[in-house]
């Protein structure tokens, strides 16, 4: 029943270029919305619906598909086009982000467009819903497998570890989650990774602001590897930006049983336009009309 | 309306009720955040096993499970106390469930002041003025027991979310078995033309006792009860200010965001009478037997009595 699949690793390649570019122009036309965690998570997704999940845009409700939650709401313009890309409304609509009698709001909201499987924005709550989507197909014997996303912030929630522990309690094995780990949250770094001075610093305890105006280590999810499969579950680390290595993983993650698996994702934020990536000021603001000529001349393809 | 001499706690409905609409063939599940002996929820978990999740003390969690349930078809129920649900997850309850309007049935317990010894930080005073204010939701406070039953038949039946607010001590029983809840509706307990005193929970069976002190002085009392606290009965609450010309709300809640918030929000925009708020005057509980604190609290037939005569005082003759 999969109306999308096999995509080869270049047509997913060209396929992300397409939606990096979405995410650019929509965000740029509405003046606001968040760039930088959208492309950092837009090969995911790509591999995802172009080729992982089982799925079928003409029938967004069938009890069946495979779902993919996005905890991260924030990257709702990586969510809307890999939709409108998949073919789950036109792309045309993605130009109406955020403004007044649009689906398309700026926090993910459930089925609007049909699609969005849940509302979200407020961190943390992803990993539960998705845990109780998975229930539900295992009361009612149905083999869809659940997705879902999670961003550094996602991983400060406590309801994050709570939903862990729970799916790793009842061994649910159709649950995987993704960590699309870029080290980049909205005042800044979550740890020192991509901070450049970090030298020097790392003795200081906590967190602090630096001489650019953003905060630096603001709450270190590492040994984050560690802290996953403390909580019972099978884990991997891939790139999150290499096609083969985000299939291989979910892939194994389909084979593995009795635990539910957790594919971490190097990522980098804004991933695919240079003045954006590894960069906190793309976190919530987008690129004015000037940067935006330069961000869709790198996504050229 | 016969009244029984029996009593029994508004909490000790869940269990049994939803065995028994689970056996009638309702597809429903119960997340339960480690308070399942106290809600009752555990009776549905010995009778259902592999619809009976306990995710143990993780409120915020068991909202996103029960969400999730719901978004694949489940009814289903999540039961904790009232400080702790909507109290630890009212941003889950907010975005997991109102605004997606899912099918999910919220029946907290320990509710109000009569929660009794575990004192202030186990009372729950302010979740109806929280989920009064969420759209989508039903909101209901059963009277007794029998109530309590048929809210919850009525939440089963009727997709979308619901909270229910239940408590933790036995009171007089007060609606025999032929009682039929209906959404949008408040009974009317007693006739009356001078004044009307709206109720909900525990204190309908002061109201009603109210009514009988005020019958001695020639004071005709009229009393609702409140039950279907969202949607609210606009009809009953402009016929009581229109044929009784003064209103005394009651409830063993804050007075900020409860019931009498409510009475006072549409009788002012339709029909403007003196009120009367008796409910907690912004401020907590404490310990001791409930009933104790009812009386501490003024909570009791005699300050319903009281606020009645008041009211009265600056009806418009």
């Amino acid at each position: 029943m999969t109306s999308i699949s096999g995509a080869s690793v270049p047509e997913l390649e060209r396929t992300a270029r397409r939606i990096r570019r979405h995410i650019v122009r929509m965000t740029t036309e509405a003046n606001s919305g968040h760039p930088g965690g959208s492309l950092s998570s837009t090969d995911i997704l790509t591999a995802l619906y172009f080729r992982l999940l089982r799925h079928d845009p003409k029938k967004p409700t069938w009890p069946e598909r495979d779902r993919f939650i996005m905890s991260k709401g924030h990257a709702s313009p990586a969510m809307y086009s890999v939709l409108a890309e998949a073919g789950y409304f036109p792309t045309e609509e993605l130009m109406t982000f955020r403004k007044l009698g649009s689906r398309l709001q700026g926090h993910n909201i459930m089925g609007l467009p049909p699609g969005v499987e849940m509302s979200a924005g407020a961190l943390g709550m992803g990993l539960s819903f998705s845990l109780g989507l998975a229930l539900a197909g295992r009361m009612d014997k149905l083999d869809y497998r659940v997705y879902c996303l999670l961003s550094d912030g996602d991983c400060n929630e406590g309801q994050t570890w709570e939903a862990a522990a729970a799916a790793s309690h009842y061994r649910v094995d159709t649950l995987t989650a993704i960590v699309d780990y870029n080290h980049i949250q909205n005042d800044g770094f979550s740890d020192y990774t991509h901070f450049a001075q970090r030298d020097g610093h790392r003795q200081r305890p906590g967190g602090w602001v630096g001489d650019e105006g953003h905060t630096v280590n603001i709450l270190s999810l590492q040994p984050l590897a560690d802290r996953w499969r403390a909580f019972g579950w099978n884990v991997q680390e891939v790139n999150g930006h290499e096609f083969t290595e985000i299939i291989d993983a979910l892939e194994q993650a389909k084979e593995h049983k009795e635990q539910p698996s957790v594919v971490i994702c190097q990522t980098t934020k804004g991933k695919g336009v240079s003045f954006m990536e590894n960069n906190p000021a793309f976190h919530g603001k987008a690129a004015t009309k000037e940067q935006l000529e330069q961000a869709l001349k790198e996504l050229a393809d | 309306m016969v009244k029984e001499v029996r009593t029994a706690a508004t909490r000790e409905a869940l269990g049994p009720t939803l065995v028994k609409l689970a056996q009638k063939g309702l597809d429903i599940v119960v997340v339960d955040a480690d308070l399942g002996v106290s809600t009752s929820a555990i009776k549905f978990g010995k009778e259902f096993p592999d619809r009976f999740i306990t995710v143990g003390v993780t409120e915020q969690n068991m909202i996103g499970v029960a969400a999730g349930l719901a978004a694949c078809g489940k009814i289903a129920f999540a039961s904790s106390f009232a400080v702790f649900m909507p109290g630890h997850c009212f941003d889950q309850v907010r975005m997991a469930v109102a605004q997606p309007n899912l099918n999910v049935k919220l029946v907290a317990s320990h509710s109000g002041i009569v929660t009794g010894e575990d004192g202030a930080s186990a009372q729950a005073l302010e979740d109806l003025s929280l989920m009064l204010s969420l759209p989508n939701f039903r909101v209901i406070v059963p009277a007794d027991v029998v109530q309590a039953e048929q809210a919850i038949e009525a939440a089963a039946s009727n997709d979308g979310p619901f909270y229910i607010r239940t408590t933790r001590p036995k009171v007089p029983v007060i609606y025999d078995n032929g009682h039929r809840f209906e959404l949008g509706k408040w009974d009317m307990l007693r006739t009356g033309s001078d004044v009307t005193v709206i109720a909900i929970g525990v204190l309908l069976q002061a109201a009603l006792d109210a009514a009988d002190l005020l019958a001695r002085e020639d004071v005709n009392c009229r009393v609702l009860n409140a039950a279907s606290l969202k949607p609210a009965d606009t009809e009953a609450m402009l016929a009581a200010a229109t044929e009784t010309g003064a209103i005394v709300t009651a409830e063993d809640h804050q007075i900020h965001g409860g019931l009498g918030s409510l009475v006072a929000q549409t009788v002012a925009r339709h029909k403007p009478v003196p009120i009367a708020f008796l409910g907690m005057q912004d401020r907590y509980g404490t310990s001791g037997r409930w009933d104790e604190l009812l009386e501490h609290f003024h909570l009791t037939p005699q300050a319903i009595a009281e606020a009645a005569r008041e009211v009265l005082s600056r009806k418009s003759s």
